[in-house]
């Protein structure tokens, strides 16, 4: 089985003081450490698992920069067998165009499977997978917890709300957008990211997949960043670890637990 | 007069809490803008359910087909399609859930109209829907605006609005229409529920629940924080990422794809506090929560707050508990 895999490099923000640049339209990245799209590395591990058991190749595709080839390095040290890196420049991105983009990518490769995480870590908003689908004219299914492929079709769980399933059968070729969990990723060693160095790792100028202006067209614009309006929040218990336990232990009792 | 269409969701036989919470805002939008408001649902049969959209809507457009037995984005898309090519909506409403992800976008491509996804609030400026968002998990809102057109798509957040019924409003008409003749047949094909919830402990019961997130680090530690929630008679529960690596088994999982919970108390222990995880929580009564990340989204919710490392905590709790 062949497979796309679409990923992206994101910040990472645990445990981090987000800073909003002067644009008021980003947040100031140059001190921000990046890793591949906690999404995404489900859908490489599973993209790379499907091929190991059904032969065929997995491709990774992103956009961006060259600081972003480090996540398709990852991709390959994983299992990948190429990777394509389309260079947007200056142009100005939604997930539409980002969408428009990845389908004329991906119709110059041959697949039955498609996937993308389910959202990115960064901008949220859980649409480029579906919207590639219907780019593609491929069926589709959304925050997929499982894929099991027979002949010409494939069996999927969907994760719903509130500890449900959904199984269903789709298809080939399908587009998939894959749910945390679905597997678990497989550790990339700085020696294996080496290693991986010799695989293909191909650039394609966003002016070479010749898009409209109208494809270019972002459908959706930022307006302004800004921090969550403050709230009352917690009333926050200081002290050193013996006090703040007690303090806790304390209220549990207060609440009319049993302890 | 300008339209609103909201798309309800509903799952064996029930009307899900989202579609209650779009049809409140889309009221009040209809309000603002002096709009009629349209519930759209889609189902196989006829659903008890819809008095209860009635009320909450101007006109409850009901589309009965037996191939319409559970969500489906093939037959969703047409039908939908063929009804905002027919009415021209200004805005239609779908929830963000895993069903409404795998319409919206497909829908936005084949309508043309543009779609911002994930909304916690909508917003009108001169005429044009403006949406609020909330991105880097929370700790950032970004507000976006959309392409000219004549009419907009927006997914709309679990929980984002009260579900409660608008006041002083009459029953709206349920208006009944036929699937069009010309409907594909879907590519996907629905099999069974499958229910992954169930397991040894119910922390739906529990008074105390102990709860662990991602800054727990590995799997080795779970335990000694079930020791803590074993000496004080409390139950282990756990968020998302916990359940991803697998360090503990779904059933403890809190959250919208887990269980939703009503503890007496909740002891939150390295959970950043992702929407998904909070909105399992809110019947809580009080949220004690321990983080080392001061920002984060957790002390926005919580009663209590501790910036520290929350082995210090635990042991230090352990400890008092002897």
């Amino acid at each position: 089985m062949n497979i796309v895999v679409c990923v992206k490099r994101v910040p990472m923000t645990q445990e981090v003081d987000l800073e909003i640049d002067a644009s008021k339209k980003d947040v100031k990245k140059d001190m921000l450490a990046y890793v591949l799209n906690e999404w995404d590395n489900y859908a490489v591990e599973e993209a790379i698992q499907l091929k190991e058991k059904t032969d065929g190749t997995v491709v990774a595709v992103t956009i961006g920069d060259e600081d972003d080839e480090e996540v398709l390095r990852r991709c390959l040290a994983m299992g990948a067998d190429r990777s394509i890196r389309v260079d947007p420049g200056d142009q100005p991105m939604d997930s539409f165009v980002k969408a428009r983009i990845l389908a004329e990518v991906t119709r110059g490769v041959e697949y039955d499977l498609v996937m993308t995480g389910v959202q990115s870590d960064d901008s949220n908003s859980g649409m480029v997978g579906i919207l590639l689908a219907e780019q593609l004219g491929a069926p589709h299914a959304a925050v997929v917890t499982g894929i099991e492929p027979q002949d010409g079709e494939v069996t999927i769980k969907v994760e719903l709300e509130g500890g449900m399933d959904e199984v269903s059968k789709l298809r080939f070729p399908a587009v998939l957008s894959i749910q945390t969990g679905i597997n678990e990723p497989r550790y990339v060693s700085i020696m294996g990211i080496r290693k991986a160095a010799k695989k293909e790792l191909n650039v394609v100028p966003l002016a070479d997949l010749g898009l409209s202006e109208e494809d270019l067209t972002p459908m959706t614009t930022v307006e302004e960043y800004y921090f969550p309006p403050e709230t009352e929040g917690a009333e926050m218990i200081e002290g050193d670890a013996g006090t703040v336990a007690e303090t806790i232990l304390r209220i549990i009792k207060e609440k009319g637990v049993s302890i | 007069m300008g339209e609103i269409f909201v798309l309800v969701e509903h799952r064996q036989g029930e009307l899900r809490d989202i579609s209650y919470e779009m049809l409140w805002k889309a009221n009040a939008l209809a309000q603002e803008l002096s709009h009629s408001l349209t519930a759209v649902l889609l189902c196989a049969k006829e659903e008890s359910f819809v008095n209860e959209i009635a009320e909450r809507a101007d006109k409850v457009l009901v589309v009965e087909d037996a191939r319409l037995e559970g969500f489906n984005a093939d037959l969703y898309k047409e039908i939908l399609l063929k009804q905002i090519e027919e009415h021209k909506p200004f805005l239609t409403l779908m929830p963000q859930s895993p069903w409404g992800m795998d319409l919206a976008p497909a829908l936005s491509v084949k309508t043309g109209y543009p779609l911002a996804t994930d909304c916690v609030d909508i917003l009108m400026e001169d005429g044009k829907p403006k949406v609020l968002r909330q991105i880097y998990t929370g700790k950032i809102f970004s507000r976006v605006a959309l392409k000219d057109s004549e009419g907009y798509l927006l997914t709309v957040r679990a929980s984002a609005f009260p579900p409660d019924k608008p006041e002083g409003r009459s029953p709206g008409e349920v208006v009944k229409v036929d699937a069009p003749a010309d409907l594909p047949e879907a590519r996907r094909q629905f099999m069974a529920f499958e229910d992954t919830g169930a397991g040894e402990v119910d922390i739906t019961q529990a008074d105390l629940l102990v709860s662990v997130g991602r800054g727990v680090g590995e799997a080795d530690n779970i335990e000694t924080v079930k020791e803590l929630a074993d000496k004080m008679g409390g139950l282990l529960s756990c968020s998302r990422p916990v359940v991803d690596k697998n360090w503990l088994p779904k059933y403890h999982q809190v959250g919208t794809s887990g269980k939703s919970v009503k503890p007496k108390v909740y002891l939150a222990f390295g959970i950043s506090g992702a929407f998904q995880h909070v909105a399992g929580i809110t019947g809580a009564g009080t949220v004690i929560a321990v983080n080392k990340d001061k920002k984060a989204p957790i002390f926005r919710v919580a009663d209590y707050g501790v910036v520290d490392d929350m082995f210090n905590v635990v042991d230090a709790m352990k400890e008092k508990m002897g």
